[in-house]
């Protein structure tokens, strides 16, 4: 086990090393230059001059090869850069963003378990039933609905009906507040859009859980279950449950980390400064070295998400070894 | 006739009665002290030094905590040449044939730090901006080159010596970026207030979450007695148009400062209808119509000319005005401004005739002359930005197919954007852009000129001419002499040479909470955002 666990910690240096030079030079390929934006964004005059200091002041003079090795070569020491638009320390830069994104994935990930598998388990023990009709329908509706989209929607009808019952509108707020700081405040902003992506993200959890369910309620050893009188419930709660469970946590992993570093529409319909807001503002505005550090944390967090959910593997299926 | 005449000067009194009194209402209002405001704004700056950046990003959040040697009037800031003293004592009449100004300052001012502003701060502030060390980046440096030096004779008095005269000086000095920094920070670092704020404005800097928010509280000491009004500010960092929209409508927020497009306006006030000031003005930015000048057909002067004929402004003004953040019809000066053109001298001007029917049938005359292959689509470049860049590029297009010209809009990312007006160039036809903050007409038309005098002029054309005439504009102290070369230039621009083409210029749309007091609309997104005389009725 431990020496499974050192061998895929030690792929993830070559994996990490991958996604360096894709990103380092793949940025450098699309057109546009972060100074001329900086300098003429606004409509301003500028000139020359002015353009040339700002490429002297962010190495963009120096070769693409020399840039690649100072910003690597910065890894060692642990210094992540400075992002190229605010002049500020990467570092610092996500580290304000990080909890945000933590809170909203931690929040929808909770709600979308708490939804998805009863739902998923119901749906597959009460299959071609109503019930089974209504779960698939509401499943298919989170796959479709953009939780994005979904979240206008709830700002609008917060908007709406708060206006037709006390007269003036409220809105969620648009200010990130630490939870720790005034717990009313930050869950009356994060609520929602948890919710709004946690539906989407239940919506998968739900249709894989029921697949699961279904294969694991046709296999030999639950008819045997069966046979011996065992009750329905302790055969769906303690035999099947915990073995569909395999393909559904390889989801929750993978859309756990997608909501690390992919949230970001809806970070912008909830003004919330989380990670997608600031990988798609630096896209933007060419910043490369802060989209270089966010692909390598997005990076990173896949990375480790699927290692834990492998080691969470064997954890489920005692049939699993590792060595 | 007659009677409709009187019936019109009656409401007309009327009005002006009704308007005169509501003024006066306004004017007896009693600033309340106390309360917060919060903001939103679209955007972040890079940095927090207003002498290096040129975006509104760092104006809104960041002028509340400067002070300036002038300004636009707070109290009058559509005026644009209403100008007042906010650090000096009163606005100098100039001396030495127009050369010399001599600037005194108000005493007792002091920076956020307890430290006194002296003449020294404020020369070395000018210093910076106009005479920038080698490594340090000026975005204004281009509005002084008519200043020779600047001199602080004691502590109280700063002289500003021209080389020639200038009408174009004292709105340059006004401009809203020139924030007073402090001589000894600059001592010690040219670049410290890239990333350090210390100033002398209403509010102090309480902190700025990144991404998020900059916060400010009353400055106790401010140089204006009673200002400001409020405890403090939140400026909201939210980029979505439609979040600000509903956090005002929400009452997360009580403004935005830069501008809304018709539609949203129109949705608050149905939402909030009393709740809800609106305020508007026309807008000191514009879109211009670029074409290339290095590739067929527009190289030739014909085509460019068919160009700007094929375009009804006058027609397109009624209806973009209901959709997009466009309205006036105007040349190359602000509308309004005393250098701008009247409607009679515009309509002597290619593209802004009366008739547009004449003006299309001259626009087909001329692509057949230049032999305009009327099968090729052209590319039109543009921005991926919807207000108003996209919406105007359309209705650009349609324009052009009445003459027989066929357009591909092609919108691009900000960036890529830049990269192909810079670098690329593979566009017939552009859509660029100028935005500036004090209307400064004079300075304000230098996109116009030949490409290796602006930087910022992306048709590649040299036309001396236009060069020539910029700079006697410029070094002419009397401004109805100003006014004849204006005219000159803007014939010669948009019309003779047909270099580039005025679009509509903007319309500056401000919904805000009623309860927010004390802040008048400017012909600019960067202009009165210091937020002293702002107050609260709650």
């Amino acid at each position: 086990m431990y020496t499974y666990l050192v061998k895929r910690l030690l792929m993830v240096i070559p994996t990490l090393f991958g996604a360096a030079v894709l990103v380092f030079f793949l940025m450098r390929l699309i057109p546009g230059d972060i100074c001329e934006l900086k300098l003429a964004g606004s409509g301003a005059f500028f000139d020359q001059r002015s353009l040339d200091i700002c490429r002297a002041e962010l190495g963009l003079d120096d070769s693409a090869l020399l840039q690649f090795g100072q910003w690597v070569g910065g890894w060692f020491v642990g210094d992540l850069g400075t992002s190229m638009w605010t002049g500020k320390p990467i570092g610092e830069e996500i580290a304000l963003r990080f909890q945000v994104s933590l809170q909203i994935a931690v929040m929808a990930t909770l709600f979308s378990i708490v939804l998805s598998i009863p739902m998923g388990v119901l749906s597959a023990v009460y299959r071609n039933t109503w019930i089974d009709y209504v779960v698939r329908s509401l499943s298919i509706a989170g796959i479709a609905m953009p939780s994005f989209w979904l979240g206008i929607l709830i700002i609008l009808g917060i908007l709406l009906t708060t206006q037709a019952w006390t007269g003036s509108p409220w809105m969620p707020p648009i200010h990130y507040v630490p939870i720790w700081v005034n717990p009313a405040e930050n869950l009356a902003m994060l609520i929602w859009p948890a919710l709004a992506t946690g539906y989407r993200y239940s919506a998968v959890a739900t249709r894989m859980t029921r697949s699961a369910m279904l294969d694991v309620l046709r296999e030999d050893y639950v008819r045997t279950a069966r046979s011996k009188g065992v009750m329905e419930r302790v055969i769906v709660n303690r035999h099947a449950l915990k073995n569909a469970m395999l393909p559904v946590i390889t989801v929750i992993g993978i859309e756990f980390a997608f909501l690390m570093g992919g949230l970001v529409v809806t970070e912008q319909v909830f003004n919330l400064n989380g990670i997608g807001k600031l990988f798609v503002g630096a896209v933007g505005q060419s910043d490369y070295t802060m989209v270089q550090a966010l692909v390598m944390l997005v990076a990173f967090i896949f990375v480790m998400t699927n290692l834990l959910v492998d080691l969470l593997y064997a954890w489920l299926d005692p049939r699993i070894r590792y060595s | 006739m007659r009677s409709g005449f009187l019936k019109f000067a009656a409401s007309a009194a009327a009005g002006a009665v009704l308007a005169l009194g509501l003024g006066n209402a306004i004017a007896a209002e009693t600033p309340k002290r106390g309360g917060t405001l919060k903001f939103v704004i679209p955007a972040e700056p890079p940095s927090y030094d207003g002498h290096r950046e040129t975006t509104f990003a760092l104006v809104h959040p960041i002028a509340p905590f400067y002070s300036l040697l002038i300004r636009p009037n707070p109290d009058n800031p559509s005026d644009s040449s209403d100008f007042t003293c906010d650090l000096c004592t009163e606005m100098p009449k100039s001396t030495d044939g127009g050369k010399k100004y001599t600037f005194k300052l108000k005493s007792g001012v002091t920076f956020h730090d307890g430290s006194p502003l002296t003449a020294a701060d404020v020369k070395a502030t000018y210093d910076k901006i106009i005479f920038p060390p080698a490594d340090v980046s000026s975005a204004r440096k281009a509005y002084f080159v008519m200043v020779d030096n600047v001199e602080a004779p004691d502590d109280l008095t700063v002289v500003f010596n021209l080389k020639y005269p200038s009408g174009a000086f004292i709105p340059a000095l006004a401009t809203p970026f020139n924030f007073i920094y402090q001589k000894a920070k600059l001592d010690q670092d040219m670049k410290w207030y890239e990333k350090n704020i210390l100033g002398s404005g209403p509010f102090v800097f309480v902190e700025h979450q990144a991404g998020a928010l900059f916060k400010g509280k009353r400055n106790d000491n401010f140089y204006v007695k009673g200002q400001p009004y409020l405890d403090g500010f939140e400026g909201i960092i939210a980029e979505k148009q439609s979040l600000r929209v509903q956090a005002i409508r929400g009452d997360r927020a009580a403004i935005e400062f830069r501008g809304f497009p018709p539609k949203s306006r129109d949705d608050l006030k149905a939402a909030l209808g009393d709740d809800l000031t609106v305020q508007e003005s026309d807008w000191n930015c514009v879109l211009i119509i670029t074409p290339n000048h290095d590739v067929a057909p527009f190289n030739d002067v014909r085509a460019r000319r068919a160009l700007t004929l094929a375009v009804d402004r006058w027609g397109g003004s009624k209806y973009l005005s209901e959709i997009a953040i466009v309205k006036t019809v105007g040349g190359v000066a602000f509308p309004g401004h005393p250098l701008a053109a009247t409607k009679a001298e515009l309509e002597q001007i290619a593209g802004y005739w009366p008739d547009i029917a004449k003006s299309r049938a001259e626009a087909k005359k001329l692509l057949q002359e230049a032999g305009v292959d009327l099968s090729k689509t052209y590319v039109l470049n543009n921005r991926g930005v919807d207000q108003p860049y996209t919406i105007v590029g359309t209705w650009l297009i349609d324009q052009w197919k009445q003459v027989g010209l066929n357009f591909e809009q092609r919108v691009q990312p900000t960036g890529p954007f830049y990269d192909t007006l810079r670098s690329k160039r593979d566009f017939s036809v552009s859509l660029d852009f100028n935005c500036q903050s004090v209307v400064n007409p004079l300075l304000d038309i230098s996109k116009f000129l030949s490409n290796d005098v602006s930087d910022s002029q992306y048709g590649g054309y040299i036309d001396r001419d236009v060069d020539d005439l910029f700079n006697k504009m410029n070094q002419e102290g009397d401004q109805a002499k100003q006014r004849e070369y204006m005219r000159q230039f803007e014939k010669l621009t948009l019309d003779e040479h047909a270099n580039n083409f005025i679009t509509l210029w903007w319309y500056r749309i401000i919904p805000h909470r009623a309860y927010l007091k004390g802040w008048n609309i400017s012909p600019s997104h960067y202009v009165n955002n210091d937020l002293a005389n702002v107050w609260l009725d709650q």
